[in-house]
């Protein structure tokens, strides 16, 4: 790694892209509202009279769902169609003319976008949520704490998939198709639009398996208390699993990636 | 010792045609037709520091796919490649420290954000100091005039002004060994010569090597003692510019404009005597003869021409380079 401030600097750069583009930041906060609130109406019909569900209350469910979401906004990026597209017009190999990693300059792009969203949107929007929303947020600072934790790993891991997406293209040229796949699976296998434990008992076990509940299941559920105790290091023990056995996968692929390096044109 | 020492290097392409019909498109499923093309066929080249050399050839001779492998962005199918020392893969990081590299088609500053942001984060990028950057930096931009636009982003900039961010952003770290693939590509001519200045200037006070391909031969005239020429992926030739003139048709070239359409026949015919070489100009009933020999021919040539053919204008030019460059390129070396 060795230049700290140059990653730093990635930071703030895209920071300043983001906000020469605002505009698509105010339509997501938009977006994210309308998922939001819609989620929440739907949870209050399911719930009708009953007091909890597969062990969470109403309120909890809420919190969850609001949580998810602003989470969400800090995790999520589009490096991999930031990389697929570079990848195409041939800018990734250009990219090899400067000293440093490719993969960790797009990771901290990533980062930049994530905290960028994490200021300007997750933040403003929770107190708006928070006014509008009957939500319960823990006075638990150690809550706070390895929540905080939690999603720099659901970072990490949903980073770590974008980049093995965005490198597949080397392989295949044409991967718009498996980017929106990617991004489907993860919004359902990550406990984002359904916490895990509503799931069947199989399917439960089969997403046992996959890094998928690491992006979003495990914050959410540091966040509402539905994981207590040593039920939280667990969790965050899987997320660090993921972490660094996904590492495996996008250096072999990266190492046969630059043997396929093609320029075009020019 | 020599800046770029290059033993054999070969590049080569495959390229996969696809068969026609469902039919064809299912054998492609399981073996695929493939050409391999050579771009660039075992050249061997040695720069030595400080030099400036004009790496010339028609389109798709292979000079950006040369660049390509001395920067360390391709590897070679076959051959020896060491810049600066060091192989550019092998030790790419480090490598990649030692060059500035500008591809005159493919911009390397972030498009969305001001030039003044690109050039502060490559300074991090290449660690270089505040002194060394408030030194080297202030001078390369007050040379190539770009101070009004460092708080524009790039997307508003013009070409022209573009370029010149582009190759400023090249040399941030003040590199020792500078590859330009058509540095001048699309520009008019007082930023050519701008940066026609500017590379002069740094070649003669950091003993820049330069290595740079264009189309524009004046660019080579204004800058390069050597040119390297490559036809097909091959050298054809590698020594100084005068040389190359020299060597080449030493004669005079007359533009003759007729009033009405002539043919080659006709004009061969009359001109059966002399050493003469007929050639369609650029402008309509323009026909240019390149003589070999003396004043006397030359003008008993005109004459000739003259007495069979009525003329509108007539010119005497010197063979330009760009004449002797194009005959190479249309008809090979063969001349002596
Ligand atoms: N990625 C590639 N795949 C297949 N063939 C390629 C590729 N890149 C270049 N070529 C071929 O290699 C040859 C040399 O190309 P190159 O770009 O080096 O030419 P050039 O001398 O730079 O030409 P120009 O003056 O037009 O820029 C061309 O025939 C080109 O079609
Ligand atoms: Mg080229």
């Amino acid at each position: 790694m060795g230049n700290f401030s140059m990653y730093v600097e990635m930071i703030r750069i895209r920071f300043l892209m983001m906000l020469a583009y605002r505009t698509n930041y105010y339509s997501g906060i938009l977006i994210y509202s309308i998922n939001i609130g819609a989620y929440y109406f739907l949870w209050q019909a399911i719930y009708g009279t009953q007091e909890s569900i597969q062990g969470m209350s109403v309120s909890q469910m809420t919190t969850y769902v609001a949580i998810a979401w602003m989470a969400r906004a800090f995790y999520f990026n589009n490096i991999d169609r930031e990389i697929s597209q570079e990848i195409q017009d041939g800018k990734v190999a250009v990219e090899m003319i400067r000293p440093y990693h490719y993969l960790g300059v797009k990771t901290m792009q990533g980062l930049g976008e994530g905290l960028f969203r994490l200021l300007f949107f997750s933040v403003p929007g929770m107190i708006i949520i928070w006014l509008a929303f009957p939500i319960d947020f823990s006075n638990q600072w150690s809550v706070w704490a390895l929540f905080f934790l939690s999603i720099i790993f659901s970072f990490i891991v949903n980073t770590q998939l974008n980049l093995i997406t965005g490198i597949l293209t080397f392989f295949l040229m044409y991967n718009t198709g498996l980017i929106r796949a990617k991004r489907v699976v993860i919004d359902l296998f990550s406990g984002l639009l359904l916490p895990i434990s509503f799931y069947p008992l199989w399917a439960q076990d089969v997403m046992g398996y996959l890094p998928f509940q690491a992006i979003s299941y495990i914050p959410s559920m540091i966040f509402t208390g539905g994981f207590v105790g040593s039920e939280i290091y667990s969790a965050i023990g899987i997320q660090i699993f993921w972490s660094v056995l996904l590492i495996i996968p996008i250096q072999a692929l990266w190492m046969l990636a630059k043997r396929q390096l093609i320029v075009q044109g020019g | 010792m020599n800046v770029i020492e290059v033993e054999g290097l070969r590049k080569e392409f495959k390229s996969y045609s696809s068969r026609s019909g469902l039919k064809g498109a299912f054998r492609d499923l399981f073996t695929r037709n493939y050409k391999t093309l050579r771009a660039v066929d075992d050249i061997s080249l040695h720069v030595k520091q400080g030099e400036m050399v004009g790496y010339i050839g028609e389109n798709g001779a292979g000079k950006s796919t040369t660049i390509k492998m001395l920067t360390g962005i391709l590897t070679p199918t076959a051959g020896n490649v060491t810049v600066n020392g060091m192989n550019p893969h092998k030790e790419r990081e480090k490598f990649v420290r030692t060059i500035g590299v500008v591809f005159g088609q493919r911009s390397q500053l972030w498009w969305d954000i001001a030039v003044q942001e690109s050039f502060r984060l490559l300074k991090k990028v290449y660690k270089v100091s505040d002194e060394e950057y408030e030194t080297h930096m202030k001078e390369v931009i007050r040379t190539l005039e770009i101070e009004p636009l460092l708080d524009k982003p790039v997307r508003k900039l013009s070409l022209g002004q573009r370029m010149r961010c582009e190759l400023a952003a090249a040399l941030i770290h003040n590199p020792p060994l500078l590859f330009l693939d058509e540095p001048t590509i699309g520009l008019d001519v007082l930023v050519k010569m701008k940066i026609r200045g500017f590379l002069k200037e740094i070649n003669r006070k950091y003993k820049t090597t330069i290595l740079l391909t264009t189309h524009d031969l004046a660019d080579i005239e204004a800058l390069c003692d050597r040119v390297v020429l490559l036809d097909e992926g091959k050298i054809i030739y590698d020594g100084r510019l005068d040389e190359l003139q020299k060597n080449w048709v030493e004669g005079k070239q007359v533009h003759f404009e007729f009033q009405h359409p002539v043919d080659k026949p006709a004009l061969e015919e009359i001109s059966r005597e002399y050493p003469v070489i007929w050639r369609q100009g650029e402008r309509v009933n323009q026909w240019v003869a390149t003589i070999d020999g003396e004043d006397d021919t030359v003008s008993k040539l005109m004459s000739v021409v003259m007495l069979h053919h009525a003329i509108s204008d007539v010119k005497l030019n010197k063979v330009s380079t760009e004449e002797i460059i194009r005959n190479i390129y249309e008809e090979g070396i063969k001349h002596g």
